[in-house]
């Protein structure tokens, strides 16, 4: 689970955001929604704990992580939050299979090639493992990303627009599959859009 | 998955910018290797022929000449001198051993050399089979004579006049094999050695075909001495009782004589550092070809550094560390420093053994030691270091990326 208290955050003196609390519990779904430029982006790094607040707490299972060092954020971060960007990025030179092992690599934990193999055949991409990243479509490289993120079997899933350069068909696969994945390992999804497809898919919604 | 393999599959997705550093690389380190292989092996090679020669004595003329044409066989001789005059040497106090040499004939390219049995003792040859020359027109060849396949014991043969393969043929007198030497690593392996009368035999016999036939009309300098009564030879290799000698002879030899005294160290020396030029700007050349190596691995991983900023940002939010990143990037580096060494090394024999091949057909001169050079783990440090250098100063970036910002922009 994940919660939030009073973040406030700014780049520069002009320009502040401070956010809604924010409270998603383990197997819960929220949408955080709001037009270009009210910080959904920020509010999504401060909660994966890529930037830090200038006030406010935030709590991940339970912990208060708000004050850790940037190398524990790492640990917590690798240990606990899967991450699934707006456009799927990845290690060009590198195949699906290994794009999907570097979560597993990274966060020091035995490179699970059974769960890999398992993720891709129930995101529907098991023919590509051994392509190049490249060279899937974006509904697929989507896909991958999602398999990608839930390989640490985190305790948190964050997505930053996650559907928006997807058509309408890619874009209810994928929410769908967020959504059936992270309830399956017990998670908290929080999705962070402007995507107004997805208002009705989520019961939890908070406006930015 | 490993930083190993992430290292790898980064240099293979850029194949062309690695292909480039490391060929850089390769060529650096394959011309400085083939210039200290071929420096130290001639080096080697005219250091041991000269070993237990003070001084060579032959007609006036280049000193360098008469070195390089009594001592290693491949210059032309300057003239003859009388054998009187090499005989009087043999009197002097100072002198301890004089090895008279008349040259001028070859077969199939191996020079006829008249001396004497003490050249063989010089040069510390055992007989491999058969016995040292005799009799006149008697010869005891050299290894490499012997492995060229067509002489043997008992075999006869016409010399050719002059010094290298295609002369006129003394057809009418012929030489007999009598005995081969083992291999000795010097000049003597690929001589063909006779006594001083067989040269002087095969001479007197053509100097009267000649006298038949023309008024000497190609004549050269060789044949000069045929028309005194005096016998000559082409030079001599001259041994001192002790350094004395080297200060007073040498002089006294060309103020008095009609000899020039030349002393086989110094003409050596003198050689090395006319050579020493032009290694000097090939290695200049080279180490400009490695800097270049170096620049190039440090634009390549620059740029790739730049593209790959994104996938960078994302293995850190993946709980990568800073470090670990900077290894995979300096790995990339010593990957090409390792590659460029190896192919320059592989490189560098395969220019030895070309070069070689040309020396042997044209002076009969092997240059075969393909061991590696203790100046070589220095330039493997070398390539190493640069492969660090070059890869470090671009990767050094990574510990200032902002992954928010990275991973927003996108």
């Amino acid at each position: 689970m994940i919660t939030s208290k009073q973040l406030k955050f700014s780049y520069s003196s002009q320009k502040h955001f401070s956010f809604p609390d924010i409270n998603c519990g383990d197997d819960e779904t929220l949408l955080i929604l709001g037009q270009s430029g009210k910080g959904k982006t920020t509010l999504l790094h401060l909660l994966a704990l890529l930037l830090k607040p200038t006030s406010g707490e935030i709590t991940i299972n339970g912990h208060n992580v708000t004050s850790f060092t940037s190398s524990q954020a790492t640990t917590v971060r690798a240990q606990n939050i899967g991450i699934i960007y707006q456009r799927a990025h990845f290690t060009n030179s590198l195949s699906v299979l290994d794009n999907i092992l570097l979560p597993n690599y990274f966060s020091g934990q035995k490179q699970d090639q059974e769960k890999a193999a398992f993720l891709a055949n129930e995101l529907g991409f098991y023919e590509h493992l051994a392509k190049k990243t490249n060279q899937l479509s974006q509904g697929e490289q989507q896909r991958v990303s999602i398999a990608r993120a839930l390989m640490n079997n985190p305790n948190v899933i964050l997505a930053d627009e996650p559907t928006s350069s997807l058509d309408d068909q890619n874009c209810e696969k994928v929410i769908k599959l967020l959504q059936t994945q992270s309830a399956q390992i017990g998670a908290s999804l929080v999705v962070v859009t402007h995507d107004q497809r997805l208002k009705n898919e989520f019961q939890n919604r908070v406006f930015l | 998955m490993n930083l190993l393999k992430l290292s790898i599959a980064n240099l293979k997705e850029k194949k062309l910018n690695s292909f480039l550093s490391a060929l850089l690389l390769t060529l650096g380190i394959g011309m400085i290797s083939l210039l200290l292989l071929l420096n130290k092996q001639l080096d080697e090679q005219f250091r041991r022929n000269i070993k237990g020669i003070d001084m060579v004595v032959g007609a006036k003329g280049s000193p360098l000449q008469i070195i390089l044409s009594s001592i290693y066989q491949i210059d032309a001789p300057t003239g003859n001198i009388p054998l009187s005059e090499v005989a009087t040497l043999k009197r002097n106090p100072f002198v301890k051993t004089v090895i008279p040499l008349s040259m001028g004939d070859n077969f199939n390219g191996f020079r006829i050399v008249g001396t004497e049995k003490s050249y063989i003792e010089h040069f510390d040859a055992k007989i491999a089979s058969g016995k040292i020359f005799e009799n006149s027109m008697d010869v005891t060849i050299g290894s490499k004579v012997a492995s060229s396949g067509t002489l043997k014991i008992g075999s006869t043969f016409a010399s050719a006049h002059g010094l290298d393969a295609g002369g006129d043929v003394h057809g009418d007198k012929k030489f007999k094999v009598v005995g081969i030497l083992e291999p000795t690593g010097s000049v003597a392996d690929q001589l063909i050695l006779t006594g001083l009368s067989s040269v002087w035999d095969i001479h007197e016999h053509e100097e009267e075909h000649h006298e038949e036939a023309l008024e000497g009309a190609h004549e050269t300098d060789d044949h000069e001495h045929h028309k005194s009564e005096e016998k000559q030879v082409t030079s001599a290799l001259i041994r001192f009782r002790n350094p004395m000698g080297l200060i007073a002879l040498p002089r006294q030899i060309n103020e008095n004589t009609s000899m020039q005294a030349a002393l086989p160290s110094i003409e050596i020396n003198r050689l090395f550092s006319l050579l020493g030029i032009g290694i000097e700007t090939l290695r200049t050349l080279a180490l400009a070809i490695i800097l270049i190596a170096g620049v190039s691995v440090f634009v390549s991983l620059y740029n790739s550094l730049k593209e790959r900023k994104y996938e960078m940002a994302l293995m850190l939010s993946m709980g990568a560390t800073r470090t670990k990143l900077f290894l995979m990037l300096l790995m990339e580096g010593i990957m090409l420093a390792i590659i460029g060494y190896v192919a320059g090394i592989l490189l560098s024999r395969l220019g030895l053994l070309a070069f070689s091949k040309a020396a042997e057909d044209d002076f009969h001169y092997s240059l075969k030691q393909f061991s590696l050079l203790p100046e070589e783990i220095y330039l493997f440090i070398a390539a190493l270091v640069i492969g660090l250098l070059a890869a470090a100063l671009p990767s050094l970036g990574i510990y200032k990326l902002n992954i928010s910002r990275t991973l927003a922009e996108d």
